[in-house]
């Protein structure tokens, strides 16, 4: 342990081989077991469909609305960034991964990928489903990676309150729930508060959502994430082009306090 | 008679089925298997493999192989490397050292004693990781491990004992 605490990248490499190699097994086992949960899926879908039917149809009402205030926005946006000279965001790219292993245990929450550094993930990249941020990648391989979840011990990602834009920092408790921390004192958050990623630190996009406030109590605030990562099957890591501003790894010596 | 070539050979393929085992066990620990909640809980297979081995056959089970099993699972599952090692070489010590109780006894006392070095090899990695956190993490999906660790033993543990009376000389 000191030795890993010392040579840091030394045991990253090896940890990294290790995952590689065993990626493969990983990845011809998860496959039936994906089929299979799929499976299951469907059955409970079918079961469900009628249910699921009426609500999709009053969902659908209201995200026209939706679609057209979103519209109304994005006209209105763009006007505005043409008068300004606005300097867009990076365009990202999308790189889709499976997830070959979950062997977190008890005191570590991370995920083995199939896509590793020649499929173009790095270290950094932020990690997303449709839902969310999922977490970001923490060690590359060459054909495998290690995806540390938000909520995982190690986790500090930068966030903001989505309609205060008050910044602070989403950590993991290696529990279910998130914690909202570093947040200027006076800052009120009320639960259903929604948090984005603030897009500090410049590895990842802002504006990723992450989770809602749950609970604000004595004890500190509480983030319920967006994405429940036990049921992940598919993932996408952003390659965003900025990840060298600031290292990964200034990052990691904070948090391993 | 000197043993020849192949019977060597053979042999040698049969002494390392329990390194072999275990190994699988950790891989298999490490499969996805999209149950919530269940990788937080999974049991800890390779500790299994390596109290049952220590208690058995000590022999095939070397504390270098432990520690490599170990080494190991940090990779894969992203704990700071060595606290699995230590863990695991923890079980071995603990199984060994009990070894000459256990002979002759009941499974039932086997298996307890498996709980109460389950129960001290999950405090401990809670205590080490705690320590390397600089906070107390939460501990209550540690509980569940230990219980479905614990539960899984004896299948396990049947499994190993067939495979034994199969495919391992006797001391």
């Amino acid at each position: 342990m000191l030795v890993g605490k010392m040579e840091p990248a030394a045991f990253e490499r090896a940890r990294a081989q290790v995952t590689d190699a065993v990626a493969p097994i990983l990845d011809a086992v998860s496959r039936p077991l994906d089929v299979a949960h799929d499976m299951i899926g469907e059955g409970k879908t079918l079961l469900a469909l009628r249910e699921e039917n009426a609500r999709l149809r009053a969902g659908q009402d209201r995200l026209l609305q939706w679609q057209a205030i979103a519209r109304k926005l994005e006209t209105e946006n763009k006007a505005l960034r043409e008068l300004l000279n606005f300097v867009p965001a990076p365009d990202t790219k999308h790189i889709s991964a499976r997830v070959i292993g979950d062997s977190g245990g008890a005191f570590a929450r991370t995920m083995i990928l199939n896509a590793g550094s020649r499929d173009g993930v790095r270290k950094g990249q932020a990690v997303i489903t449709g839902a969310g941020l999922v977490g970001r990648v923490q060690e590359v391989g060459l054909r495998s990676s290690r995806l540390l979840l938000l909520s995982d011990l190690n986790s500090r990602i930068p966030v903001v309150i989505e309609s205060s834009r008050v910044r602070g920092v989403v950590a993991g408790t290696n529990g279910e729930t998130l914690r909202l921390v570093h947040l200027p004192p006076d800052v009120v958050a009320a639960p259903g508060d929604r948090i984005v990623t603030s897009g500090h630190g410049g590895a990842l996009p802002p504006g990723l959502p992450v989770g809602v406030v749950s609970v604000v109590g004595e004890s500190g605030i509480e983030v319920e994430p967006f994405v429940d990562p036990a049921r992940l099957e598919v993932v996408q890591t952003l390659d965003y082009g900025l990840d060298g501003i600031i290292e990964f790894k200034a990052g990691r010596a904070e948090k391993s306090r | 008679m000197k043993p020849t070539f192949w019977h060597r050979v053979d042999k040698f393929a049969r002494d390392l089925t329990p390194f072999a085992l275990t190994f699988i066990l950790l891989v298999i620990g490490a499969i996805p298997f999209h149950i919530p909640g269940f990788a937080q809980v999974a049991p800890l297979l390779p500790m299994i493999g390596i109290y049952f081995w220590a208690v058995y056959r000590p022999d095939l089970m070397p504390s270098a192989a432990v520690f490599l099993i170990g080494l190991l699972h940090d990779f894969l599952s992203g704990l700071p490397v060595g606290v699995s090692a230590l863990v695991f070489l923890m079980v071995q010590g603990a199984a060994l050292a009990q070894r000459s109780f256990f002979f002759g006894k009941s499974f039932v006392i086997v298996w307890i004693g498996f709980m109460f070095v389950a129960a001290g090899a999950l405090a401990m990695e809670w205590v080490v990781l705690s320590v390397i956190a600089g906070e107390f993490i939460h501990a209550r999906t540690a509980l569940y491990q230990f219980g479905l660790t614990v539960a899984i033993f004896p299948v396990l543990s049947w499994m190993f004992t067939r495979w034994q009376h199969a495919f391992l000389q006797v001391e």
